[in-house]
Order: C-alpha cells, then structure tokens, then sequence
C-alpha cells in the first residue's frame, strides 16, 4: 500500500509538469494577450510593461522561469490584471469561499444523496421511491444556473430572508443559498447512483443468505449491503468533490461569492496568465490528490482490491 | 478610463488664471438629510488596482478619486474646481504653469501633502520600473523628457516638474497647452505617499498600509467581492462631507444586481438592456437614464483587406440610411439612448449636432435613397450584397447586429451574417483589419468633439476600418490650433454624413436604478460621470 501511494506520488509530479506546459502553451497561443485593450497602448509603454512582467522572454524561458519561481519560492507571481495582487493573494482570498460552500455542498449532497438513493432502493417500487426518482431527475435537469435565480427571488425578493449574495465572511445567511444551488444536481447524481448500486447489492447471493439467516433488515443493510453499495457512489465522489471545491462559476458569479469558481473564468477572459496558470495548478493538484484518496478508500471498502 | 488622447478642451478651459471658491458636498439649506448616510453600490467587475499610478479602469479610477485628490476636482456639470491646488496660472505662452497648493491638504496619517508628493507621483508615472499602463499619460501632458523617461534614456528625476517650496509645483511643458489643467482631474496624476510604497513596496494599497489624501480611506478590500472606504478625518475639507462610508460590490450579473437592488442593498445599479421602461412604470422615482458622452457605431473595413464592395461609398451609404436607429433606441433598448446620425454626441460642449442630409429625412425617405444607391451600386435581390457583421459576444450587441441585419435584408436583400467573438480576440482581430463590418463603441476621453472625430484621422491607432481622407486629415490637424474649431468639426461630420466610413447608431445612456434619496445629489450632467462621494448625500425621504 504504501510503494502504491509512493508510486502514485512519483507519477504525480510529470503529470503536474506536462499539465502546467501544456497550459502555458494553449494560453499563449490564445489571440489576445493580458495588455490587449481597446485602446492599444504605446509600444515604448507596451515593451515596459511586458519586460515587467517577463513577457519579453522567449517561450521556453518563460516556462522554465516560471516552474523554477513555483519549485523554489512556492511563487506563481503578480496578477497581470489585478495589479494590487498577486497570484498566491488572489488564491488565498477565493479559495477559502470555495472551500467553505464546497465542502459544505459536499456533505449535504453526500448525506441526503446517499439516504434518499438507500431508501429508495429499500422501499422499491413505492411511493417513496418514486418520490426519490422524481427528486432526482428534477433536480438534475434543473440547472443551477436556473435555480440560482429562482432561489433569490424567493428568498430574498418575496420573503426578505436571505442576503440575495455577497459573502461577508462568510457567515450562514450567505452561504444557504450558494449551497442549495451547488449541491442539488450533486445530491441528485448521488441518489441516483446509490440507488442502482444498492438494488444490485440487494439482490445478491450473499444478502439471500443474509436474509435467510433471520438477520434483521437494518443489520442487512449497515453491515452487509451499504459498504459494497457505496462503491461506485466514491468513484463519482473524487472528482464530485474537486468540482465542488474548487467552486463553481454560476455560484461564484450569481451570489457574487468572491470564489476561485469566477476568477478562473474571468482570468481566461482577461488573458491574466498567471491567475490561469494558478487555479489550473491548484485544480490539478487538487484532482491528482482526491483521484489517490479515492483508491485508498477503495482497497479500504473493497478487500478484494489490494495494491 | 478617462484618458486624454489628444486633446482640445482649450475651448473649455482657456482660463490662463482662475481662482475658485471651494466646494464640497452642496447641500442646499433646509434640505432634510437622512439619518442613514452610507452608499453602496454595484460594480461589474474587480478594479484593476487603487493605486493612482497603476490604476486603469473606471471602477478603480471611481475609488481613487475618492480616496486620493489631485490638483483638481470636477464639479456636478464637469467644470474645473480646486482640488489640492487652490490656484493654477499659466505663463511662458503656456509652457509652464504653476499650481499654488493649500496648506491644509493633509494624508491621512497626519502628514502635510506638499508639492514633492506630486513632483514623487509623477515621476513615478514615467518612471520604466513602475511600467504603469498610463506612463504614456506624462508625454501627452507635454511635460519635458517624459518621452525620454519611458523610453529609459532620461532618468525619472529629469522630467519636468519641480517643487520650489513645499505649496508650489511648477510644470514645464514642452508644447503649449491651454487646457492643461484641466488634465490634472485624471486619476493617474494623483499624488502618491512616497515613504509607504517605499515601506510597504507592492503591499502599499492594502487596507491598514495605505496612506491616502481623499475624502475617505480603503478600510476593507475583499477581491472579486467589495471594497469599502471610510471618512478619512484628516481630510481637508471633511466637516462639509456628507456620505460616511461608501461600498462597491462586485456583482457580474447585471439581473442579480438588480433583484438585490429591488430587495434593498445597493443604492445604485445598472438598468439590464430593455428593462428601463417597465422599471420606469415600477419605480418612477429610481430609474434615471441621462446622456453621456459615448456613441456606438459600426465601422466598415475600408482597408486592402476588406470587401470590394464597401469601397463604394453608395453601399456604405444604403446600409447606413436603412438602418432603422428608431427601431435600435425605442425597441431593442429602451433605456432613453438618442438614435445617432452623427458620431459625435450633441451633449458634447460647444458642439452643435450639423444638418446632415440623413438626419433631416423620415425613414421612409431613408429606405427609398438607400434602395436607389443599393441599384445604383449593382445589388439586387439577384445579385445580393453579402458580408459578416462581427461584434463582440453580448446579449446586447446580439440584438442590435440580428435587428440590422434583418433590416437590411428586408429593405435591400442584403445577406448579412453574424458573428461574435471573445472580447481579446475580437480586438486583435478588429485591430488587424480581418473583417468586413464591426462593431466598435467610444467613449469621450474629455468632453470635446475631437475626442471622438480625432478615430476617424488616418493615423489614428483606433481608426480600426483604415478610412482615410485627406481633407478630415488637415481639418482636425487645424482644429487644434483654431481658435474656434466648431466649424471644422461641423465639416468633418458633414463629410462623415457623404462618405459614411462607419454607420454611427445611437448615443449611450447612463441608466441606473438609484436610491431616490440620494438621486438629488448625484452628477446626471457631468456628462463624463466622473463622480465623487464627497459631494453626495442622502435626504429623508
């Protein structure tokens, strides 16, 4: 277990490389650059800015500079459009916000997804799980970009209970409705998936016998039936959790959160390089780093896995 | 940004000697003032930075100009009014001009601002290590060895501004310019706190380090969420000013700005395109929509690589003539934006909008004479005109580009197809004249009409359809010397009108939703909108 997790380790490092090159390069080629405006500037004013910023370099140089800056001072530079800023600031101050809804989206879409698809799996064909079934295509095929604005209105336009965005600190008037709207179509997936995985498990051999024994229905189901039933459910959860984490656009832009979700998208806009390369380090570090918990906890649910 | 390209207000500001009484919040006598004084309000997008030197948006320059003061101020219509400087005189055939400063001006660490502070920013400006994005601003100011500065051939310390004594900063410039005071208004000639950037280096504008001169201090800064500046009480003039905290929010989404101005927590947004009329109906008290200096237009690629057929000025002048603004401004927009036949504004100063032929005429008139010179050009239905119209990607350009194209297709048969572009790409591709028909907007840099006629000059760098006439050329080339340029103008839009480079469609609107207690106060005919919360406040409603 441990050479697997070393192994892994090692593979990490040329995937995070031939990532942070590849991105590099796709940006650069991109038309437009961080100090393209509508009001093209001087070339003398140009030239100062981009040997500021390194931009003068050739390609491979700026590459190389750039990986040697992160390895050695753990620095991903200034933010070429916000220039109070650097890259580390920018991430400190949005990640957090992610972080926070995320994991919280996470653990309600976890809890509620997994009891709901159990439920409905147990009480098969009833009212109950057709209530679930139908909770879950809803809520699937309501986007959050929709729900987003429905939630305001109702909340904060109609009944005034909630700020209708904004993040404060964070605190937990602000953060209901950012986590309702990240983590229903989650929640949904979630149910959806147990649901199938935990029908299967019910109607396998080794539950028969479980039943035949006179085991009762909740020894049958904790002891037996939910640990090879979340299988497939913690496959879907690793990069589930990455995306929630580390935010979501339509979240970030519609409640005005401040996260990472939204300066990713609007860094690619602005051609703010460093922040792309930033975020994309951190996506990728982050999946990189949850795609490995997910096949430790694999060998953990399932012992017919060893490594 | 308010940049000032190449500039011409000495029409406005030929004052050589001006002393004016000071002014800051005008609340008329008996007015009620609420007891809530604090103002919020919503911006699209994170400023760019707050220092005054770097920054280069117009959400950032809105809290600079709150927090810091330069030499001068603009007043509610735009006009010069003290800021630092209490007088200004200009001398030598103005070449030199000297600012007298008040004594009382202090930073908001206690400290006296002296005339090194601004001798400090503006070096600071030019200066190739700073590599600020307006260092270009110090050469079109005219000040002496700017272009050598930036070029890093000249040290900063040689550029030409001094400090004589610690009230008095002198100007030495190298071309004579009668309207360089009112330069001064713009953000990046702001006076900097030379011991805090040097102790706090890139650090110096977070709140708790910045040291600022304004009305108000940057007390909270959260990216990409809000910003938050307080009364500064060292401020010169802080007992006549009104508004105590002031907050900007960053909010993308122009429809969620407005549901949380509905619900109570902005006093200001922006109208969504097309929502102003229901509004209006709604909230007769809170939506405003007011004139400002900006036109939205359409330019053809008139260059080698553009389409053959838009070098027949018949063509250029069919599409321009049936293109319905009416339909644009009334039905597509509807935020009280005035159709446009010139380029220029007709609210900009001492310009009087000329009697262009396409003007005066009804649009029945229009869509005859431009089905006439479509013939006349060789399309019909038969043989139709066809070409791309490229905009940048928004709701809004969509609408207007998919509504021109159908009328142009209706009244001539033309076939337009649409497309859209990312902005940065869209701008490379504009700027490299790789396309037929585009969608350009601009906005005065300073209130005068060669801030927009100047585009349409050969060597122009914003003239994106390479139009060039030789007689527009010498005109503007005149108008800068002319004691009164308004003829030149008046000719240059008339051959505008009969050559029809671009096809100008309306002139912008400033459109909000504002919180009526605060409406009283705000700057609706400062047609630039530079505005500053020292001069708001909130009356009891």
């Amino acid at each position: 277990m441990f050479k697997f997790i070393l192994k892994r380790l090692g593979i990490a490092i040329p995937t995070l490389l031939i990532l942070i090159v590849f991105s590099f390069t796709l940006m650069h080629s991109a038309p437009g650059g961080p100090f393209t405006s509508e009001r093209p500037l001087p070339p003398q004013v140009l030239a100062n800015i981009e040997a500021k910023y390194g931009l003068d370099q050739p390609f491979y140089k700026q590459v190389t500079n750039y990986i040697v800056g992160i390895v050695t001072k753990g620095d991903f530079g200034p933010s070429f459009k916000y220039k109070d800023r650097t890259v580390n600031d920018i991430i400190a101050q949005g990640f957090p916000v992610t972080l926070k809804y995320g994991i919280w989206s996470f653990i309600i879409a976890v809890s509620v997804g997994i009891s709901l698809g159990t439920v409905a799996a147990i009480k098969h064909n009833s009212i109950t799980d057709y209530f679930a079934v139908g909770f879950s295509i809803g809520a699937q095929v309501l986007p959050n970009f929709v729900m987003a604005p429905i939630l305001v209105i109702i909340f904060t336009l109609w009944l005034g209970w909630l700020p209708g965005g904004g993040w404060n600190g964070g605190q937990w008037q602000y953060l209901i409705m950012p986590v309702i709207a990240l983590s229903t179509s989650y929640m949904a997936s979630i149910a959806r998936i147990m649901r199938s995985s935990m029908l299967e498990v019910l109607n396998s051999n080794y539950i028969r016998t479980a039943k035949a024994k006179g085991l009762s229905n909740r020894q049958i189901i904790f002891k037996h039936a939910l640990k090879p039933a979340l299988l497939p459910v913690i496959t879907y959860l690793g990069p589930a959790f990455v995306g929630m984490i580390t935010g979501s656009v339509v979240i970030d832009m519609y409640f005005s959160t401040g996260g990472i979700g939204q300066m990713f998208v609007n860094s690619a806009l602005n051609r703010d390089y460093s922040v792309i390369m930033g975020i994309t380090i951190l996506i990728g570090v982050l999946t990189i780093a949850f795609n490995l918990v997910v096949d430790i906890l694999y060998a953990w649910i399932d012992p017919k896995i060893r490594y | 940004m308010k940049s000032f390209t190449k500039i011409l207000t000495a029409a406005l500001i030929g004052t050589t000697f001006l002393v004016a009484p000071v002014l800051a919040a005008k609340v008329p006598a008996g007015t009620n003032l609420a007891a809530d004084q604090t103002f919020t309000y919503r911006v699209l997008d994170e400023h760019s930075s707050v220092d005054p030197q770097i920054v280069e948006d117009v959400s950032g320059s809105e809290i600079v100009r709150d927090i810091f003061e330069g030499l001068l101020n603009q007043d509610a219509l735009g006009n010069l009014i003290p800021g630092v400087a209490t007088s200004w005189e200009a001398s030598n055939g103005n070449l030199t001009y000297t600012f007298k400063l008040r004594k009382e001006a202090k930073w908001s660490n206690g400290d006296p601002v002296t005339a090194n502070d601004f001798v400090y920013a503006w070096q600071r400006l030019a200066d190739p290590e700073t590599a600020s994005a307006y260092a270009w601003y110090m050469e079109i100011m005219s000040l002496e060895n700017a272009k050598e500065i930036i070029a890093g051939e000249k040290e900063p310390s040689e550029l030409g501004v001094s400090a004589p004594d610690d009230y008095t900063l002198v100007v030495n410039l190298t071309a004579p310019l009668p309207y360089f005071a009112a330069m001064t208004t713009h953000a990046s000639t702001f006076p900097s706190p030379q011991k805090v950037i040097e102790e706090f280096g890139a650090e110096w504008t977070k709140p708790g380090n910045i040291v600022s001169n304004g009305a108000y201090v940057l007390t909270e800064h959260v990216p990409n969420e809000r910003s938050v500046r307080e009364r500064n009480p060292m401020y010169w003039n802080d007992a006549e000013t009104v508004i105590t905290k002031v907050t900007a929010l960053v909010i993308n989404d122009e429809d969620a700005a407005l549901i949380r101005y509905l619900a109570g927590e902005l006093d200001r947004t922006e109208v969504p395109a097309g929502q102003y009329p229901r509004l209006k109906k709604e909230n007769p008290n809170e939506a405003i929509s007011f004139p400002r200096l900006c036109s939205y237009y359409y330019s053809f690629n008139v260059s080698d690589s553009g389409p053959e057929a838009f070098k027949d000025e018949r063509v250029r002048q069919a599409l321009s003539y049936a293109l319905d603004r009416n339909v644009v401004t009334e039905q597509v927009l509807k935020g009280g934006q005035f159709p446009a036949y010139t380029f220029t504004p007709g609210t900009t100063a001492n310009f009087t909008v000329p009697d262009v032929p396409i003007g005066q005429m009804t649009q029945a008139e229009r869509d005859a004479k431009a089905k006439d010179l479509m013939e006349a050009a060789g399309y019909n239905k038969d043989n139709p005109l066809k070409f791309e119209l490229l905009y940048n990607t928004s709701e809004e350009h969509k609408k207007v580009a998919t509504v021109a194209a159908q009328m142009w297709k209706q009244k001539l048969g033309v076939e337009a197809t649409l497309a859209n572009q990312e902005w940065k790409v869209f701008l490379e591709v504009r700027g490299k004249q790789d396309f037929d028909l585009a969608r350009g907007g601009w906005c005065g840099d300073y209130n005068e009409a060669s801030t927009f006629l100047d585009l349409m000059t050969t060597p122009s760098g914003y003239n994106d359809g390479k139009y060039s006439n030789a007689e527009l050329d010498k005109l503007m080339t005149d108008a800068k010397t002319a004691a009164d340029p308004s003829a030149n103008y008046t000719r240059v839009e008339e051959i505008m009108a009969e050559e029809m480079p671009i096809i100008p469609v309306y002139h912008y609107t400033g459109v909000y939703m504002m919180n009526e207690s605060i409406i009283g106060s705000w700057p609706v005919k400062n047609v630039e909108q530079n505005w500053y919360s020292r001069d708001l406040y909130k009356v009891e409603k």
